[in-house]
């Protein structure tokens, strides 16, 4: 009642949500700065073959039961393929 | 006889493992088995005074393990249950005392006589948490449903993992059912999301953990205790019986009358 007056948030999900970081980057041993720069080499690498959306481009960190995934979406700039040249 | 060996660690300390391992020995004693359980806290012992043997403490692990005595002069009988004996840790030693071999070694010579060995871990992940794990056929993992504790254990999941002593089985301790419904406590599922292991127990959070540690009188002696109860269904589990969790929903009286879930 008190959190819904006040608009905060239950603890526990608080909890809960800060505990997902911790433990992917704990399980993983990447800080997000690692992850950040893996970002801008995996961008550099794949714009030598096809023209991606720098800007749009996301990676995270996602669990899976106790796997870990890498998860990429790298939206491509229409037409895809580099023209000229 | 051959005994299944279970350790119980946790990465954090003071989350209730030595409890914890006092208990669910005591209940399978009470189910007939025949239970040793060793305490691996060497230096920090504590097994003793929760199981109320303190007094009767002659020889110890390390007086096994360098030969001073043999293993049946180190197996305090317990006063309650004939078939529940106790190995104390040695008190003014160290982890380096003992190596994961010499574990290996004393748990085999253990398996013939009794159905099963406890083995209390000390908090941490190192040499003596490396000890407890070394002869371990199952490894109980235990948290209090708080951001440390969980951090914690998802580690050593993790350690036991890596070193194929997976896949661990989660005990929650100290759960507060009031403090869940009210959104200040993560919940069994909140944890079991985290962590992705599976469940053999969730321990409610109870004043008379701390009486019976008072008395050396472990829980499950007492009918009346949720927390006892929840260890004797542990030790039913472990078993090998389909044993339902507690219902440790607190709705009291009124709330059931005005029928709200």
């Amino acid at each position: 009642m008190m959190n819904f007056l006040f608009g905060r948030k239950k603890s526990a999900n608080n909890a809960k949500e800060r505990l997902q970081l911790v433990l992917i980057h704990d399980r993983t041993d990447l800080t997000p700065a690692q992850l950040e720069s893996l970002k801008d080499e995996l961008i550099e690498i794949i714009s030598h073959y096809v023209e991606i959306d720098t800007s749009a481009v996301t990676i995270k960190l996602a669990q899976d039961g106790r796997e870990q995934r890498l998860l990429a979406n790298i939206p491509l700039r229409s037409g895809g393929r580099r023209r000229g040249r | 006889m051959t005994a299944i060996v279970v350790t119980v660690t946790s990465g954090k300390g003071g989350v209730g493992k030595t409890t914890a391992v006092a208990n669910i020995a005591m209940a399978l004693a009470l189910h007939g088995q025949k239970v040793t359980c060793i305490d691996g806290d060497i230096g920090l012992r504590n097994l003793d005074v929760i199981l109320g043997l303190e007094n009767r403490i002659v020889y110890d692990l390390v007086d096994v393990i360098e030969g001073r005595c043999r293993l049946r002069q180190a197996m305090i009988r317990d006063k309650r249950l004939p078939e529940l004996y106790l190995i104390p840790a040695a008190q003014t030693r160290d982890k380096t005392a003992v190596s994961p071999s010499d574990m290996v070694r004393l748990c085999d010579e253990l398996r013939t006589e009794v159905d099963w060995i406890l083995i209390d871990s000390p908090a941490g992940i190192e040499r003596g948490f490396k000890n407890a794990i070394a002869a371990a056929d199952r490894v109980l993992v235990m948290t209090n449903p708080e951001v440390s504790a969980v951090r914690d254990a998802d580690r050593v999941i993790g350690l036991l993992d890596a070193d194929e002593k997976g896949p661990a089985a989660l005990v929650i301790n100290r759960l507060n059912p009031i403090m869940v419904r009210r959104g200040d406590m993560l919940s069994v599922e909140d944890v079991l999301d985290l962590l992705a292991v599976e469940l053999v127990g969730v321990i409610p959070e109870d004043e008379n953990v701390v009486v019976a540690s008072n008395r050396g009188q472990p829980l499950v002696l007492e009918a009346k205790s949720k927390a006892g109860q929840a260890f004797q269904n542990i030790a039913r589990r472990l078993l090998g019986e389909n044993v339902p969790f507690l219902d440790l929903d607190s709705q009291n009286v009124f709330q059931r009358l005005l029928g709200r879930k």
